[in-house]
């Protein structure tokens, strides 16, 4: 008798704990779901409309097109393009950027000579032309649009670092 | 009758007066004959002069056509546009004429089917392009001019780069406009050995 008592209580409680269980969690969902909405209402999301929507297009920006050379954010950070490259080739058939770019191109074009590095094979053997490896130059190299950040940056240069860290 | 004395024949006959139509038939038929010879001429000329004609073959409506349609001189903002013949016909008249007989060789190409494949055409395209480079450039990139003279070019408007690029080398004449500007509305070929291009 008593151990049928005991078997019916455990069984109580197990019960009970399961029901606990779940009354917590459609309450944790409630609550979720509740902040959830919340936020939706605060924030504006990139997308900027419901995800079963297609979103229309951004503007278009305008491409920088000053030819004045871009300070880097650290020094191995690929120099952002500052002109137009509508319509550039890079191709097997023709590079656009070299012709103006490449050791010899820079005589005609007075334009920044690619770096070194990129005659340089993977084992640090400087060839006489642009590697395969660097040859297609918007991997690495793009044109900027003069367009608002859509969220900010908080970026710190390495110059102000130290003086950000102390602050 | 031996082919001689046929012409000689025939050069009498042409040389006598008519003995059966009037001098004013004559005249006036003449010049009414001569004035639709040469409307249907330049009827038959302004055909072959326009972009449907260009593309009513299938090697250029596939390839450079459809090159074309990618790039500033197919679609801008402004909505002004080149067609083929804008820039592969020269608009002079005497140069036109010229163009066109010499292009009496693209019938040839067509008839025997020497780009028919897009195969044949790419491994002929440095040959074509080579073609159209060395007309340009021995025209002074007229067809380039006809829109774009540098004498209107408001260099202030231009790019840093592209100002000093023209005042620098279009301006004295030391370039003309298909040195630099090349593969601007086609793709390019295999432009190794290509000068400057290296």
């Amino acid at each position: 008798m008593r151990h049928q008592n005991f078997a019916r209580l455990a069984c109580f409680r197990r019960g009970m704990k399961s029901r606990l269980a779940a009354f917590a969690g459609l309450l944790a969902m409630a609550v979720l779901t509740i902040s959830a909405a919340a936020v939706a209402e605060s924030l504006a999301t990139l997308r900027g409309n419901a995800i079963k929507q297609e979103a229309s297009a951004p503007m278009m920006g305008k491409q920088v097109n000053t030819d004045l050379r871009p300070v880097r954010n650290y020094p191995e950070q690929p120099p952002t393009i500052p002109h137009k490259t509508r319509g550039y080739a890079i191709n097997l058939q023709a590079n656009k950027c070299l012709s103006c770019h490449s050791r010899r191109g820079v005589g005609r074009s007075q334009a920044p000579m690619v770096s070194v590095t990129h005659f340089m094979d993977r084992d640090g053997q400087i060839l006489s032309a642009v590697t395969p490896r660097r040859y297609f130059c918007n991997q690495c190299h793009v044109p900027q649009l003069d367009a608002r950040t859509m969220v900010d940056n908080d970026f710190i240069d390495a110059e102000a670092l130290p003086k950000a860290k102390g602050k | 009758m031996g082919i001689l004395s046929r012409s000689l024949m025939l050069l009498r006959l042409l040389n006598r007066p008519s003995g059966h139509f009037s001098l004013a038939f004559l005249t006036f038929g003449g010049f009414i004959a001569g004035v639709m010879f040469w409307g249907a001429f330049n009827t038959a000329l302004e055909v072959t002069n326009t972009e449907t004609f260009c593309i009513s073959c299938h090697e250029m409506r596939n390839n450079v056509y459809q090159e074309l349609r990618q790039t500033i001189h197919y679609s801008n903002r402004s909505g002004v546009r080149a067609t083929c013949p804008d820039c592969h016909v020269p608009h002079n008249w005497t140069d036109k004429i010229a163009r066109k007989m010499a292009a009496t060789k693209e019938v040839w190409g067509k008839i025997f089917g020497t780009i028919s494949t897009r195969e044949k055409f790419q491994n002929k395209r440095l040959d074509l392009a080579m073609h159209e480079w060395a007309r340009f450039k021995a025209n002074d990139s007229l067809e380039c001019r006809n829109c774009h003279e540098y004498a209107y070019m408001d260099i202030t408007l231009q790019s840093p780069r592209a100002a000093d690029h023209h005042e620098r080398l279009l301006a004295n004449g030391e370039k003309t406009c298909i040195d630099c500007h090349k593969g601007i509305a086609h793709e390019l070929p295999d432009m190794s050995g290509v000068k400057g291009w290296n």
